[in-house]
């Protein structure tokens, strides 16, 4: 088995305000030197790794489901499962 | 006239709209659960208010691969009117029936409370009972009503004369104030505020109902003709 990793942020145009709310906490504690924060979300998927289409089946669910192209950009990286 | 309501898990304003229908204008009406494939025998759609499920991942990401989904794409094509309210906005945007999208409120906040919209549109199917320009009391209810879409979006939707409704003040961030917007060709209404939810003055207002007497009088116009 393969595990991919995929990273969904909102795009630098959208405004994020519980990135904004977290960012305000941060600073809060005391650590003004953070600039920004944004929140994003994070998926593992565990596929088989050596089906010829498993780029574009992730690529698919990302735009289909996981993100929406309207705000949000994604990355995705393979991990083999070894090194899990 | 014969309406469906579509049930997703999570739905919470579907019984409001039920009796929209029902009460409000007395024409027929059915929930239809999310699981089924089909709408045939049905002239309009409307999909209610809530959080189905959970607004896990996006606000009506998962409910936008339902298997009820195609026959409500199957509707918008065919023209007839389909009404997303709240949740249901949401959903119409995740399923591209209608641009851009719903993102978080500006502050952040729940906002649960009577506002004043303006009608920017009276010529659609859903408006056409009400004045140009008029300014209506609908509640919103909603964490998630932030209406974005890009500069090229929005002069379409303005050259196109797509935006319906508009605060009349910057209650949750969204993009020109838009509270509602339909698709090019008028029968696909997406909107953040509950008409449903003002139907009787005993309850604050009634000017939700001539949103249903649109929808009724616009399809008894077309039968007829």
């Amino acid at each position: 088995m393969t595990l991919v990793k995929v990273y969904v942020t909102y795009k630098k145009s959208i405004l994020d305000p519980q990135g904004e709310a977290v960012k305000k906490a941060v600073h809060g504690m005391g650590f003004n030197d953070v600039e920004d924060i944004r929140m994003g979300k994070y998926f593992e998927i565990s596929v088989d790794g050596d089906s010829p289409t498993v780029k574009e089946d992730i690529e698919t669910i990302c735009d289909q489901l996981l993100a929406n192209p309207n705000m949000e950009t994604y990355r995705y990286e393979f991990v083999e499962s070894e090194e899990v | 006239m014969k309406f469906a309501v579509v049930v997703f898990p999570g739905s919470n304003c579907d019984k409001d709209l039920f009796f929209a229908i029902k009460d409000g204008i007395k024409e027929e009406v059915e929930l239809v659960n999310f699981q089924e494939t089909s709408l045939d025998g049905f002239d309009a759609v409307l999909i209610p208010g809530g959080f189905s499920y959970g607004d896990y991942l996006r606000s009506g990401a998962i409910a936008g691969h339902a298997p009820i989904i195609p026959a409500i794409k199957q509707m918008a094509a065919e023209g007839k009117p389909v009404l997303g309210i709240c949740n249901g906005f949401q959903i119409l945007t995740e399923i591209g029936l209608l641009p851009g999208a719903l993102i978080k409120n500006n502050h952040n906040r729940f906002i649960c409370e009577t506002v004043p919209l303006q009608v920017m549109n009276n010529q659609t199917q859903f408006t056409s009972e009400y004045e140009a320009d008029q300014v209506i009391d609908i509640p919103v209810a909603h964490g998630e009503g932030n209406y974005y879409c890009d500069e090229a979006t929005l002069k379409e939707l303005k050259d196109n004369d797509q935006i319906a409704f508009k605060y009349q003040a910057d209650i949750n961030g969204s993009v020109d104030y838009i509270a509602g917007i339909t698709n090019k060709e008028k029968n696909v209404l997406g909107m953040m505020p509950h008409p449903e939810r003002a139907l009787e003055k005993l309850v604050g207002s009634d000017d939700g109902l001539k949103m249903f007497q649109s929808i009724l009088k616009n399809h008894m116009d077309r039968v007829n003709q």
